[in-house]
């Protein structure tokens, strides 16, 4: 599932307070950030990523090309910290996808996200790193990987060593075979640590179970050589 | 649905991976093909008919073990966007706070190298590594002169810590308000409430039996503890470690203890493990680290001094000397708020006590390649908590939280009378906490609670038992009148019942 960033321009957040601001103790509990994309005209939006600071509620609501003076609210009161007043969930990073908003996202003019923070224990609160993407390009067709994953089955050799010489078409199948296994070994890399016996070059690691897996093959190998010269 | 299915496939991939490069993957590789000599693999059915071959020969178990201990120790991946820092700890302050700490203990430890211009390793010439390697057995009867040399930071250090501890984003205000919290600690993390804690400890309740309790002599023994004893031979037999794990919250007889803990840890005697011990054990008599000597003075201060363990002292030092030198043990800082120092000491710098956690373990396991297995897989599920600064629910700062908001809220009176002599019950409890009780009570209650640090997977049930022996004493605790009277009334746990005092103060306390 590849996606892409939309750059999108994300105005500061303002806050929401009953009566003056100047006047009033107490800190809002409701923030507003408008989002729009000013480079895309009407965007699929697939997934939205940020970084939560002390946001306890968010709600998102958008503006579709269909509608252009309506605001349709696609996400309600999603909770991003189970206790407001409690740290859980406080510095989280969350993702929200396209199936987990109420209408559909297939166009997207502006998103606003009303972040709400009821607790008063907490000085600021505010969403970081907003990113927005939308579906990438489909990845090209994977029919050279189904090869490098499915090999084909182990076919043993034990007649052509009767005959007189190796079929070359057979042999070089094999080889290409042998070349695929070690690609493959090379890619699979895990994180475990193989203790004491820790080899440096992946190249190394990659032959030796080859020559025991594989000893009809390199025997017949030996012998096709012999026979290019 | 969708993402829990994701979700589901990102673990299963995360898992596999991790075992990939492990000795059982290629144990069961090896079994595969032995297995396709056999007649009943056939080559139509092969995936199901070797699946059916490791489900009976047991190896299907030991996989299913691998993968639950790995589900139980790593956290998993949480975000893509999350840098690693955030899945060692994923608030800022207290990653900082941990960064900063860590920075002054380094500071106090080069310092005190300066000051006794010792190396921080060193080269042993030939000559010492033979003598070491003689003395290996009874590196207790070595004298070395350790009076100059101080233990980098004690417990109370850590609390000072703890207690300045501040989120910048929480209103604290400079005079006492609502919000200021009336015990030491003041971050508002989660813990669990009373009645929330009663479902989590569901197995202690009153009407399950306990090890601890009903296997006092005056209880008939055919009433619970025949019947527990045959659960754990069958536990045993199957080598399922769920099963030990969810076996165990009701107590370990002391018979089986050993082998369902290591069971459970997921540690069992190869060949290989045996070499890597003898490897670590080379690299101590190869090489002197500055860090040795302080273990040493350690255990000469706490362990050696204790009734209980002075016996196991060699023991000791076996295994912690190899325990500074043991690299495995950086892995698990991929989740512990820790880091390790950029210096010559990669690992962890022990701290006045640290011996204590390795001593009861010494009373279960004889053998010091075991012995030493046993306690790495302790410390890096456990108590590596107990000395870092984090969020987690079993980190020492929720439990310090967990044990300040039980008291206030069961004992109002006692805190409060507390607090006015000045006498604030966390600096009592604290030095249970971080030694996990160890030292304070009498080794079988201590064995009988570690059976449920290891079948709950967590330590919250120390900070319970903390609030349970306040609530024991809570009579002769409201007539002391200062905070030095308070500690004599509290200074002697071993003769406590820890199961008792934790099913009273959960489950039979009036609220």
């Amino acid at each position: 599932m590849s996606r892409v960033q939309v750059p999108c321009h994300i105005k500061g957040a303002v806050a929401l307070q009953v009566g003056d601001v100047r006047t009033v103790q107490g800190r809002p509990g409701v923030l507003v950030i408008d989002v729009t994309f000013p480079t895309a005209g009407p965007i699929e939006l697939q997934e939205i990523t940020f970084k939560n600071y002390y946001t306890a509620f968010l709600s998102i609501r958008v503006r579709q090309p269909g509608s252009p003076n309506k605001w349709i609210t696609c996400l309600r009161d999603y909770c991003l910290m189970p206790n407001p007043h409690n740290e859980e969930g406080a510095q989280d990073y969350v993702s929200l996808y396209k199936h987990q908003m109420l209408c559909d996202m297939e166009k997207v003019l502006e998103l606003r996200l009303i972040l709400r923070q009821p607790s008063p224990l907490w000085l600021n609160f505010t969403l970081e790193d907003l990113q927005f993407f939308q579906h990438g390009p489909q990845s090209p067709s994977s029919a050279f990987t189904k090869w490098l994953s499915h090999p084909a089955p182990y076919e043993q050799p034990a007649l052509l060593l009767q005959q007189a010489l190796p079929d070359p078409d057979k042999v070089s199948s094999e080889v290409q075979q042998m070349w695929m296994l070690t690609e493959m070994i090379r890619a699979n890399r895990t994180t475990a640590r193989i203790g004491r016996f820790d080899v440096s070059c992946p190249a190394a690691s990659a032959f030796s179970p080859l020559a025991l897996t594989w000893p009809g093959l390199t025997s017949s190998v030996c012998v096709t050589g012999g026979w290019l010269l | 649905m969708l993402q829990e299915e994701e979700d589901l496939s990102l673990t299963i991939a995360h898992i596999v991976q991790k075992l990939k490069g492990s000795r059982l993957y290629s144990q069961l590789e090896r079994q595969a093909w032995v297995s396709l000599q056999k007649p009943e693999i056939k080559l139509e059915s092969l995936k199901e008919d070797i699946k059916e071959f490791f489900r009976i020969t047991g190896w299907e178990k030991k996989l299913q073990n691998a993968v639950y201990s790995e589900l139980t120790v790593f956290p998993l991946p949480r975000h893509p966007a999350a840098p690693p820092e955030h899945l060692k700890e994923p608030l800022v302050y207290m990653r900082k706070a941990q960064g900063s700490w860590e920075k002054r203990i380094l500071k106090s430890l080069n310092s005190m190298c300066t000051e006794l211009s010792i190396p921080l390793a060193r080269k042993r010439p030939v000559v010492e590594q033979k003598e070491l390697l003689n003395k290996w057995n009874e590196m207790g009867t070595d004298e070395p002169d350790l009076s100059l040399f101080r233990p980098v930071y004690a417990p109370k250090d850590f609390l000072e810590v703890l207690i300045n501890l501040r989120n910048p984003n929480y209103e604290n205000g400079d005079h006492l308000n609502l919000r200021t919290h009336l015990g030491l600690i003041q971050v508002p993390l989660k813990v669990k409430y009373i009645s929330e804690l009663k479902d989590y400890f569901i197995e202690l309740s009153l009407n399950t039996g306990q090890l601890g309790i009903d296997d006092a002599t005056q209880v008939p023994p055919e009433l619970f503890e025949n019947e527990h004893v045959r659960l754990g031979q069958k536990v045993l037999a199957e080598q399922d470690s769920a099963a030990a794990q969810q076996y165990v919250r009701q107590g370990s007889p002391t018979a089986l203890r050993a082998e369902l803990w290591a069971l459970i840890l997921n540690v069992s005697n190869q060949p290989e493990d045996l070499l890597y011990y003898e490897q670590l054990k080379s690299n101590v008599i190869q090489h002197d680290l500055l860090v040795d000597s302080l273990i040493y003075k350690d255990v000469k201060l706490t362990a050696s001094n204790d009734d209980y363990y002075f016996v196991f002292e060699d023991y000791l030092y076996q295994v912690l000397l190899c325990f500074s030198r043991d690299t495995s043990v950086l892995g698990h800082f991929a989740y512990n708020s820790a880091s390790p120092p950029k210096s010559y000491i990669r690992g962890v710098i022990p701290f006045h006590g640290f011996s204590m956690y390795v001593a009861p373990l010494c009373f279960l396991y004889h053998e010091p390649s075991k012995l030493y297995q046993i306690f790495r897989e302790m410390y890096v599920r456990f108590f590596f908590r107990l000395h870092s600064i984090s969020s987690h629910h079993s980190g020492i700062v929720s439990l310090c939280f967990l044990f300040e908001t039980l008291l206030q809220t069961h004992l109002p009176q006692l805190f409060y009378h507390l607090r006015e002599i000045g006498a604030q019950p966390l600096r009592i409890s604290f030095k249970w906490m971080v030694r996990a009780f160890s030292g304070y009570l009498a080794t079988d209650q201590l064995l009988l609670l570690w059976d449920r640090i290891l079948g709950y997977n967590s330590l919250e049930i120390l900070a319970v038992l903390a609030a349970a022996v306040f609530a024991f004493r809570a009579v002769n605790l409201m007539e002391v009148t200062s905070l030095a009277a308070a500690e004599a009334v509290l200074a002697d746990l071993s003769t406590l019942k820890v199961m008792p005092l934790l099913q009273i103060f959960l489950f039979a306390t009036v609220t």
